[in-house]
């Protein structure tokens, strides 16, 4: 027991600390990498409730792929950083304030005298075999598919949102279909000789080219 | 858990309006150009079938709460009427919308999509049995909500409001969320009833449970735009495209409603005199703050923004008395302020025009020259948020005040007559500049069919309600029946 509460307070302690560099970090990679600090160190916590299941799709799916990703996409933001920073100071006493009464309420409620091992007993822990990937998937399909399928609903509304804020048919990109060029033909479709006049551009003037000027003078 | 087919039947509406939009998605993929009214076609087909089939599901099941899905879902007569209810407005809603929309390219399948996923999230609130599955509908709504203030791409303020919306929004639902792990850490059940079971054993010593219902109270007070969570409401009103500024204020409410209703009603009835003294405190600065600022604004979205704020506090007043009159009223409410808002916002569509938007009070001058059916249904409506009789919103009004007199709280019944009385001003002044004042332009205004017969239907219910109100007070009351 004693290890554990030493683990958990460990990871808390990792976790709290990122969450606050993620807010204040001047540099948004920065707080991005603090970002993936938390995941990492919460998924320890949920380890150690044994939601072994949960802790290790943080690390693949939140970690190994959306941060990464999401990484790529601050990189390439040009973020006005000290624009943000001065509202975030000017606000800070009240802010500070405000967390610091909150923090106290917290305490008095979620503090020992409510929350204690002795108010609410530890669940037993799982035996051996246990495995809580399969528990999870029986009961997602099972008891909790009518949830599930929601979830389907709003990860398709997701998509569809997306798509309808993002996308925008842009006239002007060299954009060559496909269809069209399988369709093509031996005769007059690939090579077609149009006998037309030599084009007059305007040339430039005179400034522009000082070497040819006498000519354009001409002209 | 033993799954039945029954539970399919039960689910029916739902069911339904995700297959329309699927639907939708789909045909809006393959149809050419010049066929694509016909998602309008495909979408009103499909809330007239689940209309009915809110009325075969309600009338084979009777008044019996039905559950299905291991207790997930219900059925009752409180979502019958509901869902009935946002259907109706969601139809008045693409009614109203069509011309619109379509000037502004803007009525492209995505927008039916969303609107009907919005609805389906709706549904799956008023007919949710548990926190999860009421926190999902809520997610639903709100995705769909966000994209939809951002739907006009071109618009620097729609992609402001959408952002400010986002952000309150996702903080909302953390408060939500956290209140429920709370409430769930301290009665290990996130079902309605096991809940309530919990609680009434556990009783009002367990200080996780009071701590948990402040936090969810915070949750859904930010959904309704109560005060102090309301800063939200105008902004994403005004920066809205005036069509989704009329469903946001309409159908959401009546979700707002039964979120409510559902949790405090349904899963803390046992707290209920730790949420009505905060819901008290709510509805106060709701209805003073709501009526006195909206007197300032010059924008009539803004102003219908802050005028849904004070009928937010009216809407809470039912709630907190704790009698099953009062859910009843309070239930009376929140539907006749849906069909209200959508009328209201309605005729803001109508008159707005090919690069003009109607958002000051001064287009609404001189209505009644330039057309004066259109201008007796804002009337109507305007009449009818002022709370005077025969019209709906007397009937509401009084419904409410009943309820709170009943329990005692004569002071709070004054302190609301006092601010709507002040509200008055404002709905009036509307009035009046529609009837009174010279008109400053001279544009046409809409002719569609669709959008003529929506909002005859839209003024004419204010009055049919307001004199007829025994039918869905009925049907209210048959809800709460304990």
């Amino acid at each position: 027991m004693g290890f554990e509460k030493f683990l958990f307070y460990v990871f808390a302690a990792i976790t709290v600390f990122a969450a606050g560099m993620v807010v204040t970090r001047r540099n948004s990679v920065h707080a991005v990498l603090y970002l993936v600090l938390a995941f990492v160190s919460s998924a320890a916590l949920w380890l150690l409730i044994e939601a072994e299941f949960l802790g290790i799709v943080l690390v693949l799916v939140y970690v190994g792929a959306v941060m990464v990703l999401f990484l790529f996409v601050v990189m390439m933001l040009d973020v006005e950083i000290a624009a943000l920073q001065a509202q975030f100071i000017k606000h800070l006493p009240v802010g500070l304030v405000i967390a610091g009464l909150m923090l106290f309420n917290l305490f008095l409620v979620l503090g020992p005298s409510n929350f204690g091992l002795d108010v609410i007993a530890k669940p037993a822990g799982q035996p051996a075999g246990y495995s809580n990937t399969s528990v999870l998937g029986q009961e997602l399909y099972t008891i909790y598919v009518y949830q599930f399928e929601i979830a389907a609903v709003i990860l398709l509304v997701a998509i569809v949102a997306a798509i309808r804020l993002t996308l925008r048919r842009r006239p002007d990109t060299k954009y060559i279909d496909p269809a069209e060029q399988v369709k093509v033909k031996k005769g007059p479709d690939r090579v077609r000789l149009v006998s037309m006049s030599a084009e007059q551009t305007p040339r430039p003037p005179l400034a522009a080219a000082p070497t040819s000027g006498d000519k354009e003078m001409a002209q | 858990m033993n799954f039945q087919a029954i539970d399919l039947f039960t689910l029916l509406p739902e069911l339904v309006v995700l297959i329309t939009a699927c639907t939708v998605l789909i045909a809006d993929l393959y149809l050419p150009k010049e066929e694509r009214d016909n998602n309008q076609l495909i979408t009103f087909a499909g809330l007239a079938a689940a209309l009915a089939a809110v009325g075969v599901v309600g009338l084979s099941f009777g008044s019996e709460p039905t559950l299905a899905f291991g207790g997930a879902f219900i059925r009752d007569p409180m979502s019958d009427l509901l869902k009935g209810a946002v259907l109706v407005v969601t139809l008045l809603a693409f009614a109203y919308s069509a011309r619109y929309m379509r000037e502004r390219e803007m009525w492209v399948g995505e927008f039916h999509v969303l609107v009907l996923f919005a609805l389906l999230g709706i549904m799956v609130m008023i007919s949710a049995n548990g926190f999860l599955t009421m926190y999902l509908g809520l997610e639903l709504l709100a995705l769909c909500l966000y994209a939809l203030v951002a739907f006009n791409r071109d618009s620097g303020a729609g992609a402001e409001a959408a952002m400010k919306y986002f952000v309150l929004g996702a903080l909302g639902s953390g408060m939500l969320l956290y209140g429920v792990s709370m409430i769930y850490g301290a009665t290990g059940a996130i079902g309605f009833e096991a809940v309530a079971a919990a609680v009434a054993a556990d009783g009002m010593d367990n200080k996780i449970l009071v701590f948990g219902l402040v936090f969810v109270l915070i949750g859904i007070a930010f959904k309704f735009g109560a005060v102090p969570f309301h800063m939200w409401i105008p902004d994403v009103y005004q920066g809205a495209p005036a069509p989704v500024a009329l469903f946001l204020s309409s159908a959401p409410k009546v979700a707002a409603f039964a979120m409510a209703a559902r949790i405090l009603v349904d899963a803390l009835p046992a707290l209920s005199a730790d949420w009505s003294e905060i819901l008290i405190i709510l509805s106060v600065l709701s209805m003073g703050i709501g009526n006195v600022v909206a007197i300032a604004q010059s924008n009539i979205k803004r102003m219908l923004g802050y005028s849904t704020i004070s009928h937010v506090g009216f809407i809470f007043l039912g709630l907190l008395a704790g009698s099953s009159e009062g859910y009843a009223a309070a239930m009376f409410y929140a539907v006749a302020y849906a069909l209200m808002a959508a009328g209201a916002f309605g005729v803001l569509v109508m008159i707005s025009h090919q690069g003009f938007e109607a958002e000051n009070l001064d287009d609404l001058k001189g209505l009644g020259e330039r057309d004066p059916w259109l201008a007796a249904m804002m009337t109507m409506v305007m009449f009818s948020m002022a709370g005077v009789p025969p019209l709906v919103g007397f009937m509401a009004k009084l419904l409410v005040l009943q309820a709170i007199i009943d329990i005692g709280l004569v002071w709070l019944a004054l302190v609301a007559v006092a601010f709507s009385i002040v509200g008055a001003f404002y709905y009036l002044r509307v009035v009046k500049m529609i009837y009174f004042d010279k008109p400053e332009i001279d544009a046409p205004v809409d002719g569609t069919r669709d959008a003529r017969i929506a909002v005859s239907i839209n003024g004419l219910s204010m009055l049919v309600l307001g004199m007829f109100p025994a039918a869905l007070l009925s049907l209210c009351q048959a809800a709460f029946v304990a």
